[in-house]
């Protein structure tokens, strides 16, 4: 019998999308496991009710104004603390920027192994088996632990968000936050916004629509964007877009950028070079566009169009725009 | 200003992935091997600091025979000199922090910088845990590093979703290393001189045993079961049109209809 917990990520006073779809694997977990679905949350109590929905029966709350900013070593203390009392049998957070700081820590100090930016993740004869890509997507390999606690960080829309059920009420255990005086020391003072960014995150995006070296220019950029803000897309680039400094290094995808997995990849003047299919093959459609039809990104893409990208891509913005308009 | 960047020898990123024919592992046969990209920035960002504010530049790196041409590139870049933990462990990456935390402990050293992730496995995992066994603070995928005049405390910036992350930290602690981080894209190139001077920088061979750890702790916490190529994709349509409105019309409606992916 084994509980499956949950490590959840509070942003802007909210629970994230990722920490949702870990609650729905790690009820399923539980289910094989014969044990609880828990979460910690450190952050207000009030959220515990939306862990529940999603899934938690047992969410250990805490709740205390000076850890409002996320910091490695205070959340660290705080999650491995509860890990080495209740010993849980896995322990999962999502593969973002905070579950890769955080388990890997707490991993350390509780003496777990731990397996990051899964694609999915099963329980078998008792244990822990995760899979996940290697070489940014060229391999794919299957991975078993050997230690008692096993931990795990799912990467974003790998795994769909179960319905919630509002009536819920989970346990919430408060936890007394005891944190020395160094590990508060490392708390981050502010978040700012990057005026780079775009509003939706290339790892996180359910559709992404990217630019390459057929752009021609930074300028051009403006048509790929315009077509992400009618999908609703985020917008991402390939190395060489990157390289010649039309796009920072936070658009990139591929083998030194992002790897991604959205439910549409359209690639428009992208040829394809290895690192930036490693990068985007996961993606459940692709849709290239590109005027040269000997393009390597053809031979992995679901839908091609051969053409001229500058006529292309303004046209699928207008027909989706009339398509929104019709309703 | 005294740093210790940890490096990883691993398959350059043209490298087309196969897999060994008796073991769940990279086959590899050949294989170029360089610095893992991450790394090499590190190297950049520390060797800048150095002419900046002095002090000295150790790399370290875990591996077999073959990684001491890459710590001697590193030497070659400009680093003062190498420790190579001489072994060929097939081990998870928090084991690797723990052998690493080990081999830097003595070191001279204000800042432990890493890459945010080796592009072999991705795991990201050596950043963070680094910083759990050293007792010190740790922040992932940086962007920023200003290190205050008295080389006691550092301004960090680190990247978060759509948003980056400022705090400051005692020193010294680990940072792993972002493209971009004070504005580093490319690491320099060894110069044909340097190449030279770099044969005769101290370069120091280790075993596990000299290290002092015992074989539990560092038994694998994970394994690798299984290693397979991702299925290959099968060659889609290509869209048949007359106008660009006619094409995109299509693709919609593909996107709609077949692949039922696109909700508008």
């Amino acid at each position: 019998m084994s509980d499956i917990w949950v490590v959840a990520e509070v942003r802007d006073g909210a629970v994230k999308r990722t920490t949702l779809e870990c609650l729905g694997k790690a009820r399923e977990l539980a289910g094989a496991a014969g044990g609880k679905t828990g979460a910690v949350l450190i952050g207000p109590e009030g959220l515990a009710k939306t862990l529940g929905a999603h899934g938690a029966q047992r969410v250990f709350v805490a709740d205390d104004p000076r850890l409002k900013n996320y910091g490695a070593e205070a959340y660290a203390a705080i999650v491995s603390g509860l890990v080495a009392q209740h010993k849980p049998g896995a322990v999962l957070a999502g593969a973002t920027s905070y579950g890769k700081d955080l388990l890997p820590r707490v991993a350390a100090r509780t003496g777990a192994g731990l397996a990051t930016d899964c694609t999915d993740l099963q329980w078998k004869d008792g244990k822990l088996v995760a899979l996940r890509p290697v070489y940014a997507g060229k391999a794919r390999t299957t991975v078993t632990f050997t230690t008692p606690i096993q931990m795990a960080t799912l990467r974003p829309n790998a795994v769909p968000v179960p319905p919630a059920n509002p009536g819920a009420a989970p346990e919430t255990v408060k936890v007394p936050v005891q944190v020395d005086d160094n590990a508060l020391k490392t708390i981050v003072k502010e978040t700012a916004k990057t005026a780079t960014g775009g509003a939706i995150e290339l790892t996180e995006a359910s559709i992404i629509c990217s630019g390459g070296r057929g752009m021609k220019d930074p300028a051009n950029f403006k048509i790929i964007h315009d077509l992400a803000a009618e999908l609703g897309a985020a917008v991402g680039a390939s190395r060489a877009v990157v390289d010649a400094g039309w796009k920072p290094h936070s658009f990139q995808v591929g083998q030194t950028g992002k790897t991604v997995s959205p439910n549409i990849y359209i690639a428009s003047g992208i040829s394809g070079a290895i690192q930036h299919l490693a990068g985007m093959s996961s993606s459940k459609c692709i849709v290239a566009i590109n005027k040269d039809p000997n393009a390597p990104i053809f031979k992995v893409a679901d839908y091609g169009i051969v053409g001229d990208l500058f006529q292309i891509v303004p046209a699928l913005t207008e027909e989706a725009r009339k398509l929104k308009a019709k309703g | 200003m005294n740093t210790v960047v940890c490096i990883k020898q691993v398959p350059d990123t043209e490298t087309k992935v196969k897999v060994h024919p008796q073991r769940p592992a990279l086959d590899p046969e050949g294989v170029k091997w360089v610095i893992s990209p991450y790394d090499e920035l590190a190297i950049e960002a520390a060797l800048r600091m150095k002419e900046k504010m002095g002090g000295t530049v150790t790399v370290v790196s875990m591996g077999p025979q073959r990684v001491e041409e890459t710590l001697r590139t590193a030497l070659a870049m400009g680093a003062d000199s190498a420790v190579h933990i001489k072994e060929d462990l097939d081990v998870d990456a928090i084991t690797v922090a723990r052998i690493l935390a080990k081999a830097i402990q003595g070191l001279p050293r204000d800042l432990v910088l890493v890459g945010k992730q080796a592009i072999d496995d991705d795991s990201g995992q050596v950043g963070p845990a680094l910083g759990e066994f050293l007792g010190v603070p740790s922040v992932g995928i940086a962007t920023k590093l200003e290190v205050a005049a008295d080389k006691k405390s550092a301004k960090v910036s680190r990247q978060i979703e759509g948003a980056e992350e400022n705090l400051e930290i005692p020193l010294p602690a680990v940072l792993s290393v972002q493209k971009g981080l004070n504005g580093i894209h490319e690491p320099r190139y060894p110069t044909l001189p340097n190449i030279m001077k770099a044969k005769s920088k101290p370069l120091k061979a280790q075993a596990l045993k000299d290290l002092g750890l015992k074989p539990e702790e560092t038994a694998p916490r994970t394994q690798v079961a299984e290693m397979a190529l991702p299925p290959p994709r099968k060659a889609g349509k290509l869209i048949e049109y007359e106008t660009p409105q006619e094409a995109a019309q299509k693709l919609l409606t593909l996107l709609r209809e077949e692949a039922k992916l696109l909700q508008i």
